[in-house]
């Protein structure tokens, strides 16, 4: 690791502060991403602006059709949340299926969201849900968020305060882990929404994507059945050493189908 | 007591209070009085000519108090790394074995090679000051391919092929003439996958010299500090071995990987001599990913013969096994006579060739890991055993039921060199079909078809070859080393027991077993016996710790130094109980004349010893205080029968272990408890290899792929099943315990199993390990393909 300067923040305000003041500043909510890239020496951020202590960005509040969770809410208090399985059972699992115990105690939705890893579940929540990003400047489609591979429509010294997710109809999660990480090789949200079905895919290309073909075919008829035939082309997704672009494609198909059976 | 914690008892491990409550002392825990940091350069590149190492801006950042090179460490006099085993080539020559510089001179051979180290106040300012050398590379092009290493350009300039030996074991005319004479060939493509061991605790070094003595101090995690002080004085040239003094402390974890004589340990030993400061380095994983040495990385074309009832009449194998870019510690060994010895399995195949191509590639050195050879042997074996079943048409249990080594023929001399000395394997194989339900199977593989799953079940009927071993076969074979142990008791003046083994724990629980083996035979309660080792400055020599010999090996030494304490303090009872020592009996900690009441305690007989005021001086010596060394008559000969039943995702190619059965046949067991956790653990690493782990090198650049636990699976609870265990138990004819060894079947036997159940699941020829769900699912796609014509 190299030497930075530590900044506790006590208001959202305040970190938008400091995040204005530093060289290369940086925000450090869970820290499960940043700090093992700075100590592997990968990143060498001059200020780290801790949002750990900043109480407005913490907590869960299911009103009016709305689930608001804050930035700074740990992985395990949604997977735990009683509301949230109450008002969208989907995202509570899809939290409980993140990394591991250590990684939900610690990792957060707004550092999750803003690190916008091409495997990362939350994005698939985000998009799947139609949720929208709250920051400290303004509120952000979920559909607008996610721009590419690590890329998010943030600009700099902005900062996530919370996600809302409207609650759907129904909706669920399938999600096939890498059995190192156990980040998304492919995850896929399926939703009946007041706005219509949305099948997101997340893990499967560089960026979590929408399923047209798919979200058509259950706009008419929400069934498993509706999906056969369709099948997810593999040209543009992700290919490495843990699968293959065809298998990733073949997946997204067998996500679906598994989502859809759940809550069909 | 003895029922409580004696032999045969489910004692609880005396060394877990201090590792769950945190008070384990591991090498980094240990500190040097104004100590340095060492953090190494390491190659970037798979392969490359150092054309130069520009040193100033690192020598002169802030805290650095060296930088070190490979040419410094040669200029003052550190010797190469040397390989102990030495092979002979079938036409007679020996092996090559390439230089192996602790830090690289001239050329870097596979990514992660240190070729300096930076020494500094802080490991921070270390770490600053490696970023600034500068060194001048020229890349080379590399290779990381077993199959085709033969054919690339020389890794080594002097050595042609990249062929470090061409060994071959058996009689090749009489497997050529059993093949001509078969009704059935069987023939199989094996990989066992390159492994990356990843002990829990990373491997660690602190040198501390002291000027004042001269005495070099080496703490390090080693399995077998005794041996690498050995190698470290007689080989390497650290230091004079009376003046060298090698500290193991608590260990967690090895599977092989800290048997060896490594570059770090020499460097931070070398460097403190020069520096005359404490000189301390820890790896972090990353390093450990690239460094440590790996397991298995075998290519090899089986062949089966059999006669038209299904009888085994040759098995003839051709192997090439992947060293890495050097010679590690005893890599040499490993797939030859950890190997070929092992070919014959349980059955009694009368013969067998084998022939082993080492080479060489830029890829990390490969030596022992948990297993070391037999792994690789039992894959082979058991996947080719359940192939012909399967071409047959026949029960995989009753073609291997049909070949097995008989109860009544042992000893059991194999074509491949060893003699079983004692084993049951039809009485494993029955147990564990019985614990399985096999005959249950049928009906479980229809109601998971219903449910959509593919059921499997697999076998694999293991043999091992442990408690290395008879030292002057060893030597005959080409061992550096004689392959006995030690140990040595020290009953205390007042009573209790001191024990110093030869040997090493690095999480097996010696310091439980071996106290429980001493109480019992001493008949004084087990906290009365404290067990010591790691530490060259303690204990006397002996050979460490590897290839499930501590017990066998070093509890056989154990034995024969508590004999003769009993001896002496016989001769000290009778003397005080005015008999002679033949009617002296000793029994539950009591000396006592025959047929009276007149007795003495085992602490009244230490104490006389000790304070010998009343006491036969004329004929004995003082004290209570007996040194043994045992060296083996022949290798122990566990085994057992696994059988793994698995369900297959077929629109994934996930699979799911349902049932794991395992019953093994340890001889007598000590603790069952830890042994088995050494099962457990042996298994879920065997699982491991067969399901998850894979090392990936890029084939282009040669870089390590999988350097991390993001991308290198574990296994972890949530992977595994509970498993089934039972023992079947022969007593090991030639050592006073009875015992076989348990610290590496679970290894060994699981990983033909769990490939055996997908193979029958879903319904292939050849899987290659880990069977990953893309593997499964690419094979289940090209099967259907195949079915469908297309
Ligand atoms: C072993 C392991 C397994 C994992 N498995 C999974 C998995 O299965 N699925 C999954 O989705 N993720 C997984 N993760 C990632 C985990 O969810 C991380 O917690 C997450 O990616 C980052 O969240 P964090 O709170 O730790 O953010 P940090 O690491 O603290 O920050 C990440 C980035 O986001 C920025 N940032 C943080 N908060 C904000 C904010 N409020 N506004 C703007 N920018 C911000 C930081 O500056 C930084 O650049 C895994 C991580 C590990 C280490």
């Amino acid at each position: 690791m190299y030497n930075f300067t530590y900044h506790r923040a006590g208001s959202v305000d305040a970190a938008a502060a400091k995040l204005a003041e530093g060289d290369d500043p940086k925000l450090l909510a869970g820290g499960m991403t940043l700090l093992p890239t700075m100590k592997q020496r990968l990143a060498m951020p001059s200020d780290l602006v801790d949002l750990n202590e900043i109480g407005e960005l913490k907590g869960i509040t299911v009103s009016g059709g709305t689930v608001t969770i804050g930035a700074m809410t740990r992985h395990a208090e949604v997977a735990a949340s009683a509301e949230v399985r109450q008002a969208i059972p989907a995202l509570a699992k899809l939290a409980g299926l993140i990394g591991d115990p250590s990684v939900r105690n610690r990792g957060t939705i707004g550092g999750s969201i803003a690190n916008n890893d091409p495997s990362a579940d939350y994005p698939a929540a985000v998009v799947g849900l139609g949720a929208t990003v709250v920051t400290n400047k303004r509120e952000i489609a979920g559909d607008d968020f996610f721009t590419g591979m690590f890329e998010t429509a943030l600009e700099d010294g902005e900062i996530v305060t919370a996600v809302r997710f409207p609650v759907p109809e129904k909706a669920a999660y399938c999600k096939f882990p890498n059995p190192a990480s156990r980040y998304a090789v492919v995850g896929v949200m399926v939703a009946k929404t007041a706005g219509g079905v949305r099948v997101a895919v997340t893990g499967a290309g560089p960026c979590v994507f929408r399923q047209a073909d798919m979200e058509k075919a259950l706009s008419s008829n929400f069934s498993a059945d509706a999906l056969s035939g369709i099948t997810q082309p593999a040209d543009d997704l992700n290919d490495d050493i843990h699968a293959s672009a065809a298998y990733r494609a073949s997946l997204v198909a067998v996500g679906a189908k598994r989502a859809v059976a759940e809550i069909a | 007591m003895t029922a409580e914690t004696g032999i045969g008892a489910r004692v609880t491990r005396k060394e877990d209070v201090r590792f769950i409550t945190g008070r384990g002392r591991y090498t980094d825990d240990i500190n040097g009085h104004g100590q340095l940091h060492a953090v190494f350069a390491r190659s970037p590149y798979a392969h490359a000519r150092i054309r130069s190492l520009n040193l100033a801006a690192a020598r002169q950042a802030p805290g650095v108090a060296a930088v070190l090179t490979g040419e410094d460490l040669a200029a003052g006099g550190v010797g190469a790394l040397p390989c102990g085993w030495m092979i002979h080539s079938r036409d007679g020559s020996p092996m090559k074995q390439p230089a192996h510089p602790a830090l690289a001179q001239g050329t870097v051979r596979y990514v992660g090679e240190p070729y300096a180290v930076v020494i500094a106040a802080s490991r921070e300012q270390a770490q600053a000051a490696a970023e600034l050398i500068d060194g001048d590379f020229e890349e080379l092009p590399a290779n990381v391919d077993t199959g085709s290493a033969q054919s690339f350009q020389p890794i080594h300039a002097d050595i042609p092929n990249n062929l470090c030996y061409d060994w071959t074991l058996g009689d090749e005319a009489a497997t050529d003439a059993a093949f001509a004479g078969a009704a059935h060939v069987v023939e199989l493509d094996i990989v066992n996958n390159r492994l990356i061991p990843n002990a829990i605790e990373p491997r660690a070094a602190l040198g501390d010299y002291d000027p004042g003595t001269d005495v070099l101090t080496l703490f390090t995690t080693s399995q077998n500090p005794h041996l690498a002080r050995l190698v470290l004085s007689a080989f390497v040239g650290l230091a004079p071995e009376h003046k060298l003094r090698v500290v193991s402390p608590d260990v967690g974890g090895g599977f092989g990987s800290k048997i060896f004589i490594y570059s770090e340990e020499t460097v931070c030993g070398w460097a403190s001599k020069k520096l005359r400061r404490p000189v301390k380095w820890t790896a972090d994983r990353s390093e450990a990913f690239l460094n440590d040495a790996h397991g298995r990385d075998h290519v090899t074309r089986a062949r089966l013969a059999l006669d038209a009832d299904g009888r085994f009449l040759g098995l003839k194998v051709s192997t090439i096994a992947n060293l890495g870019a050097y010679m590690s510690t005893f890599s040499s060994s490993i797939p030859t006579y950890l190997y070929g010895t092992l070919l014959a399995g349980q059955y009694t195949t009368p013969a067998i060739f084998v022939e082993v191509k080492a080479v060489f590639t830029n890829t990390t050195p490969v030596d022992a890991y948990r297993g070391a050879g037999r792994p690789e042997a039992t894959f082979l074996l058991e996947r080719i055993v359940e192939t012909a079943a399967r071409d047959l048409g026949m029960d995989p249990a009753a073609l291997r039921r049909k070949n097995m080594v008989p109860r009544d023929a042992f000893p059991y001399a194999t074509p491949v060199a060893l003699v079983y000395d004692t084993g049951d394997y039809q009485a494993c194989l029955d147990k564990a079909l019985a614990m399985a339900d096999y005959d249950g199977f049928p009906a479980r593989r229809e109601a998971a078809r219903a449910r959509g799953r593919l059921r499997g079940i697999g076998l694999s009927c293991y043999i091992e070859a442990c408690g290395l071993a008879p030292s002057r076969l060893a030597g005959q074979l080409g061992a550096g080393v004689g392959l006995y142990e030690s140990a040595e008791i020290r009953v205390n003046p007042t009573g209790n027991v001191t024990v110093f083994t030869g040997t090493h724990s690095h999480g097996q629980g010696h310091e439980t077993t071996f106290a429980q083996v001493v109480s019992d035979r001493f008949g004084i309660p087990l906290d009365q016996v404290e067990v010591v080792h790691g530490d060259t400055a303690q204990g006397q020599f002996g050979l460490g710790t590897y290839g499930s010999r501590s017990l066998a090996v070093g509890g056989s030494a154990l034995m024969k130094a508590s004999d003769k304490v009993i001896a002496k303090g016989t001769r000290i009872a009778a003397y005080l109980l005015e008999t002679t020592p033949d009617d002296i009996d000793f029994e539950g900690g009591v000396f006592r004349a025959r047929g009276t009441n007149k007795t003495k305690t085992f602490g009244e007989i230490a104490f006389a010893a000790y304070v010998p005021h009343n006491y036969p001086l004329e004929e004995l010596e003082p004290g209570l205080q007996e040194t043994a060394f045992y060296d083996p008559q022949n290798f122990t000969y566990p085994a057992g029968t696994y059988v793994c039943e698995v369900e297959v995702d077929p629109e994934t190619g996930g699979t799911e272990i349902v049932k794991f059965t395992a019953v093994d046949d340890f001889g007598q067991v000590i603790n069952p408890m830890i042994v088995e956790g050494q099962v457990h653990g042996g298994i879920a690493q065997g699982i491991g290899q067969a399901l998850l782990e894979a090392c990936r090198y890029d084939r282009e650049s040669g870089q390590l792929l999988s350097g991390s636990l993001m991308d290198y699976a574990m296994p972890r609870a949530d992977d595994l099943v509970n498993f089934d265990l039972d023992v079947v138990r022969t007593d090991c004819t030639h050592n006073p315990l009875g015992v076989k060894g348990c610290g590496e079947a679970g290894a060994i036997g699981s990983p033909p199993a769990v490939i055996n159940a997908i193979t029958d699941a879903i319904g292939v020829r050849t899987l290659d390990m880990p069977a990953t769900p893309l593997k499964v699912w690419t094979a289940m796609q090209a099967g259907n393909a195949a079915a469908t014509g297309s």
